[in-house]
């Protein structure tokens, strides 16, 4: 239906050819736009609604409150996954964790799924790349933070937290039934959630624009099989290269994704497109600022490295499979 | 009245010290908005998502809220 419409507007209404490279960037460019900002909309209220009934708050207390048995990991990956990430809240959220007792490898696996699996990076995925892709990168996400908090916490990387967090650490308690029930009923929750959501697809539209922009010039102008010649699979160093030159790129997942896909049917692996995504969604040096004020900057390292060196585990993993 | 807004300086802890200040001169309330932005005193208040609202000492709403939403917490 989508396409039908862009097909309409750019080649009747507009009048381009459709055997053009320019009718098909500026037919590429509406398709993708529009399909992506609906996708990104019900995401986003999907998420709302989600988390309008799982505050953080009421995780917290459930993984303070129960002996889990290694699945503390599991549902610490799983709600960074379902939660909408926001910088701002993530360091009140790692204290907080850390505050309610709750071991650091566990509050790790929240924070390295947490910016990974968020609604923006989702709805790109599904947009540009399809459910398959999209559930690889979801599970990988979780994956990731399962394992990655597992060896973290394994690592009694405790002394390396700044000095004020240990403090905190000391004195946390697991008592911390602050969370409130909250009575408001779902229809009238509905129009905050919406309002939300569109306040989400708002904040990262330029993006989205210059993002499908530039990836539909490059779809109706660059030939097919171009990267290739550079970036086929039998070159072993392309993935850690593109996953360590992703790390301290803080582009966001909505302007990336849709450049990305072109790359990859333009020639490049899927793997190695997918690990350098990883890398850039989930680690980024303003995360890493923000993460001075609660780790010295040896367990920053540590953290980063271990999660690159896993995504880079991953790409290469990803070539091989898919 | 004693109204403080905690928050990092993210936009959205910004929006709502705005939002704050005109609910506060619309319904003429007599109250002090102050903004809380060191993360030591923050995290005494035992919110997990910012920003939030202090209203005499006590945190009565987390994450955004809407002009509307700020008045009902400020008249209850």
């Amino acid at each position: 239906m989508i396409q039908r419409f862009a097909d309409w507007l750019v080649y009747d209404i507009f009048g381009l050819d459709a055997s053009t490279a320019l009718g098909e960037a500026i037919n590429f460019f509406f398709y993708d736009t529009i399909k992506i900002l609906i996708l990104l909309f019900f995401i986003s209220v999907i998420m709302g609604i989600i988390n309008a009934y799982f505050p953080i708050e009421r995780l917290r207390n459930y993984l303070t409150s129960r002996k889990l048995y290694g699945l503390q990991y599991f549902f610490a990956a799983l709600f960074g996954a379902i939660t909408p990430f926001c910088s701002c809240s993530s360091i009140p959220l790692f204290i907080g964790f850390v505050k309610g007792g709750i071991p650091l490898g566990v509050t790790f696996a929240y924070l390295i799924t947490s910016p990974l699996v968020n609604e923006v990076a989702v709805a790109m995925f599904i947009g540009t790349f399809g459910l398959r892709i999209t559930s690889i990168y979801v599970i990988s996400g979780i994956l990731l933070g399962m394992v990655g908090g597992f060896i973290l916490g394994k690592m009694k990387l405790e002394p390396y937290l700044s000095d004020w967090v240990k403090q905190i650490q000391q004195n946390s308690t697991s008592d911390s039934g602050t969370w409130e029930k909250e009575h408001t009923p779902f229809f009238r929750r509905l129009p905050i959630i919406m309002q939300e959501a569109w306040g989400i697809v708002k904040g990262v539209l330029l993006y989205i624009l210059i993002g499908i922009g530039i990836g539909a010039f490059m779809h109706g102008y660059v030939p097919e099989g171009f990267f290739e010649q550079y970036m086929s699979k039998d070159n072993w160093f392309a993935v850690p290269l593109s996953v360590v030159l992703a790390v301290p790129m803080y582009a966001n997942a909505a302007g990336i994704v849709p450049v990305i896909e072109v790359f990859v049917t333009k020639g490049i692996p899927i793997g190695t497109a997918l690990a350098f995504m990883m890398a850039v969604v989930g680690l980024s040096l303003p995360e890493a600022t923000l993460l001075k004020k609660v780790m010295t900057w040896r367990l920053i390292g540590i953290f980063f490295g271990l999660i690159t060196l896993f995504i880079i585990v991953l790409g290469y993993l990803y070539n091989i499979v898919l | 009245m004693e109204i403080k807004v905690l928050g990092t300086g993210c936009a959205g802890c910004k929006a709502l010290y705005t939002t704050v200040e005109q609910v506060v001169k619309e319904l003429a309330l007599d109250a002090v908005v102050t903004k809380e932005e060191d993360l030591m005193k923050i995290m005494e208040y035992n919110v997990m998502t910012l920003p939030a609202l202090v209203v005499d000492g006590k945190v009565v709403a987390k994450g955004k809220l809407s002009a509307k939403e700020v008045k009902d917490v400020l008249t209850k």
